[in-house]
């Protein structure tokens, strides 16, 4: 079975040389996609994977998924059918998606690295240094913005930032869809996933990415074991660094509020660049608006631990030192006179590095990635996945 | 003789001995009641006609855990079940004491003005941390915390009363995300932000307090349906804030009801943190609205307070956060009602003074008004000195159509749900509890039909097709059963109730 995938992937690989310029009439692949839903998600009449989670148990105050531990959860995006949700897999890892086929989506946002990719300013195709830090996509299906700076809506409307931008994949609309429609395997694919058709259209690809984005769900942690009502499922020093995270001298919980451990809105925390890089404007940018200089959206800390270095420029290596932060005094890493408008609650917590300690052991407990989604054994464009890592070795051989 | 004297008569008397001194004893100390345990629904049922549905809470119907001076209240808790009181007696407390299931009733035992204190020594952070609903904490002295006296994390249904909350840094007593609660009966001051903070809730009433000497009396804030009644709130930089604070995830502050309050003299000099939201309340402040609509002022008596005794603003009156543009900035259908406002504005500070001269007067107003918001009213408006400005413009209040007469609480006549309303019978509960679990967890290793970490749940219904029991128990504590497959690993972290359902879900699945 093994060599016969190896002949088949072989056959389509050597036929793609020089991806989107030439054409294999014949799809001798063996792709299918899944009838499955994915785990997290239960098959519904009309083709539609629904998310199923304990926390739908819970109510939440005005519907809006933020308070405590047993607090239900935000509006959400499911009911993508189980073979876009696996389509969306392929085309995330299929690196063929960038200008020079160098990078995929998971190459940025790699599983192995909480779906970041483990640096401080991400890298794009072209080799070009990006301005911020690539985000995890773990539990994106409940945000509702997009980017540092939250400046799109949906998922769709985010994707085409990192797909055509120059310093990210550095494609454009035309070499896409150009690239996918003369690659049998994908043309097959969307019909399959889509329906008969001739072309393959951007909205298709930016459907499926959604869908499968929508399955990165991280309900499982043992620090959801302890919200649901398993007492023992921390230990003594966490559920200390739990109390450190909620009360009101740290504050961690009022912005990174349960159960998502973010309340979505933008902050401005005044977090340092890095070394000789100017000031981020960050929510400044796309509203105009100068009180939200230096303003980003508050991150999940679900799978926080997986996703080092932290903050928007990646600044911090080490949760300890991100936590640290928050307590070496309000604005200490502004520059002098800078004009920008401090969330109320950076203050001086005077927290001692035993709370910090105890903080960095708790946000250790909201990792979970029991749904990890497969990566792709073969790719319908005959690439392979290149991970951060792998990535990194092509830049230091050019 | 002898004899009778031996055998009848010295016993006799050292019998009236004993009796007269016992008697004599009790004359001079006399002996206390039993304890009591006070109960809920009887401190209730005066307060007024309908309570709603906090007047019942389910107090004391199991275990009462008994805590002396020297053990710790949070061992208690930690063994407490639902239902369950952990009774606290006089004695001091060093500890933060967090709850984490629901419905758990914290009562201290005051004896002979003994109270049973919770002392952080400023080294603690909070005092009481809950995140359960059906919470009850009553009877408490705290003091020297950093952080709250009281803090809540998303319980539903919480009484918070006969608390003595001194000095607890940030907050004294601060449910958040809560819906339903009663917060009564307390004395708070020294807090540096506000002593009763109502952040982010739905349907509250705080009422028959006594909060002085705090930066803040009582703020709400981003809660909808709150009711601030019979409160003595003096000598705070402000009284009673009603505010939507913007960048939060809950956008908005209406229906409030503040009434029959005495709010006089708050003139205490700020000493809020830098850059926090009340760093922005002016010295002499009564009662402060800030974009906060709906709200209904009435039957206050409102004196002394050397600012304003009513100011009514727009969010500008923050100038040092971000804007966010969830948040809708007017105060909107402010109603002031007749209250009885004497001696306010005779001292002025901060953006009020400003105001104040900016309009050739040299005395703050009884109330104030920046100018926008539409829909307002006052009752009598001849009665007060007002100064509005920016255009600000107010109705007459129709008294009839804004009565609040028959509003006795804005606590639900029902319990709030502390699980998503369920219209179903139980069988069919456990069925959504069994599909939860099933794809919320089991389905990371376990498909319907393909091996994936573990076996199709095809192969375990040919297991185990009759036995959903014998599921449960295996997951409870897995042994290895096929050389094929990895070791499970246990799920005893679910309950008993939730093995059992989806024990039963898995063995229906057919897809």
């Amino acid at each position: 079975m093994l060599t016969f995938y190896t002949k088949a992937i072989l056959a389509v690989g050597l036929g793609l040389v020089g991806l989107s310029t030439s054409v294999q009439a014949n799809d001798e692949s063996d792709f299918q996609l899944n009838d499955n839903c994915p785990p997290g998600f239960e098959w519904m009449a009309g083709n539609r994977c629904e998310l199923r989670s304990l926390y739908q148990q819970y109510p939440s105050i005005q519907s809006q998924g933020v308070g405590g531990l047993k607090t239900g959860l935000p509006a959400y995006r499911d009911g993508f059918s189980p073979q876009v949700i696996d389509l969306g897999r392929y085309l995330f890892f299929d690196p063929v998606l960038s200008v020079n086929g160098q990078q995929s989506c998971a190459t940025c946002h790699d599983p192995s690295k909480g779906f970041a990719d483990g640096r401080s300013l991400a890298v794009g195709a072209l080799g070009v240094v990006g301005k911020r830090s690539a985000p995890s996509l773990w539990n994106v299906a409940f945000q509702e913005r997009f980017f540092w700076d939250g400046r799109a809506a949906s998922l769709e409307e985010q994707m085409t930032g990192p797909l055509y931008a120059p310093e990210e994949m550095a494609n454009n609309p035309v070499n896409l869809l150009n690239t996918l429609n003369a690659i049998p395997a994908y043309q097959r694919l969307f019909s399959q996933a889509f329906g008969q058709q001739d072309a393959i259209s951007l909205d298709q690809i930016y459907h499926a990415l959604a869908a499968f984005q929508t399955t990165l769900v991280s309900l499982n942690s043992r620090y959801d074991q302890y919200a649901h009502g398993y007492s023992q499922a921390l230990t003594a020093p966490e559920i200390e660094g739990l109390n450190v995270f909620r009360s009101f001298v740290a504050r961690c919980a009022e912005c990174h509020t349960p159960p998502l451990f973010t309340n979505q809105q933008i902050a401005v925390i005044g977090t340092p660049e890095l070394d000789g890089m100017p000031r981020d404007i960050g929510a400044e940018g796309p509203t105009g608006d100068p009180t939200l200089r230096g303003g980003f959206k508050v991150p999940s800390l679900r799978n926080i631990k997986l996703t080092a270095p932290y903050m928007h420029s990646g600044k911090f290596e080490s949760l300890w030192d991100a936590s640290e932060f928050y307590t070496l005094g309000r604005g200490h890493a502004l520059g002098k006179d800078e004009q920008i408008y401090l969330h109320w609650h950076i203050w001086e917590p005077q927290l001692t590095d035993s709370e910090i300690d105890r903080l960095v052991d708790f946000m250790g407990t909201l990792t979970d990635t029991w749904f990890t989604p497969a990566i792709p054994t073969q790719l319908p464009s005959g690439l392979r996945h290149i991970g951060a890592d792998d990535f990194d070795q092509q830049q230091k051989q050019q | 003789m002898k004899r009778l004297m031996r055998w009848f008569l010295l016993p006799l008397i050292f019998i009236g001995l004993g009796i007269g001194l016992t008697q004599g004893y009790l004359y001079v100390f006399p002996p206390k009641p039993a304890m009591v345990v006070q109960s809920a629904s009887a401190n209730l049922a005066r307060n007024v006609g309908g309570a709603g549905s906090l007047a019942v809470p389910t107090l004391a119907q199991g275990t009462i855990f008994e805590v002396k001076d020297g053990e710790s209240i949070q061992q208690a808790v930690l063994e407490a079940q639902p239902g369950d009181t952990v009774m606290v007696f006089p004695g001091t407390y060093r500890e933060t004491v967090y709850i984490d299931k629901n419905d758990i009733v914290l009562l201290g035992v005051v004896q002979e003005g003994n109270w049973p204190t919770l002392d952080g020594k400023k080294e603690l952070n909070d005092a009481i941390l809950y995140s359960g609903s059906d919470i009850t904490i009553d009877s408490f002295k705290i003091t020297n915390y950093k952080g709250n006296g009281i803090m809540g994390q998303a319980g539903n249904n919480f009484v918070i009363r006969n608390n003595l909350v001194i000095d607890t840094g940030v907050y004294g007593i601060f449910p958040q995300f809560g819906t339903n609660g009663l917060i009564e009966h307390n004395i708070l001051t020294g807090i540096e932000d506000a002593a009763i903070y109502v952040g982010m809730s739905d349907n509250i009433d705080v009422r028959h307090n006594e909060v002085f000497g705090n930066v803040a009396g009582i703020e709400i804030e981003n809660t909808r349906h709150a009711l601030v009644e019979n409160n003595y709130v003096y000598n705070n930089t402000g009284g009673i804030l009603a505010f939507i604070t913007p960048g939060l995830p809950i956008k908005t502050t209406f229906d409030v009801i503040i009434r029959d309050n005495f709010v006089v003299n708050n003139n205490h000099v700020s000493f809020a943190a830098e850059g926090s939201i009340v760093a922005n309340v002016p010295q002499g402040t009564g009662i402060l609205i800030l974009a906060a609509d709906d709200v209904i002022i009435e039957n206050n008596i409102i004196s002394g307070n050397d600012s304003v005794g009513i100011g009514v603003t727009d969010l500008s009156l923050i100038t040092d956060i971000s804007k966010d543009p969830g948040s809708e900035p007017n105060p909107d259908r402010v109603v002031i009602l007749d209250n009885i406002m004497e001696n306010n504005g005779g001292n002025p500070h901060g953006i009020l003074k400003d105001l104040i001269s900016v309009a050739f007067q040299d005395k703050g107003p009884d109330i104030m008004d920046t100018g926008k918001g539409t829909g307002k009213c006052i009752a009598d408006q001849n009665r007060y000195r007002t100064l509005f400005v920016l255009g600000a413009d107010y109705g007459l209040c129709d008294r009839t159509k804004y009565a609040t007469d028959g509003i006795f609480t804005m606590n639900l006549p029902e319990m709030a749900p502390t699980e998503i309303a369920q219209d179903v019978s139980a069988a069919d509960f456990e069925h959504e509890l069994g599909k939860r679990t099933y794809y919320g967890v089991c389905t990371g290793c376990h498909t319907y039909s393909v091996r994936m970490i573990g076996p199709s749940v095809k192969s375990i219904q040919a297991l185990y097709f009759d036995d959903p029991a014998g599921i449960a128990s295996f997951i409870e504590h897995p042994v290895k059963k096929r050389d094929d497959f990895p070791e499970m690993p246990p799920q005893n972290y679910l309950t008993e109730q939730t093995r059992m359902a989806v024990a039963k879900y898995m063995l229906d699945v057919r897809r």
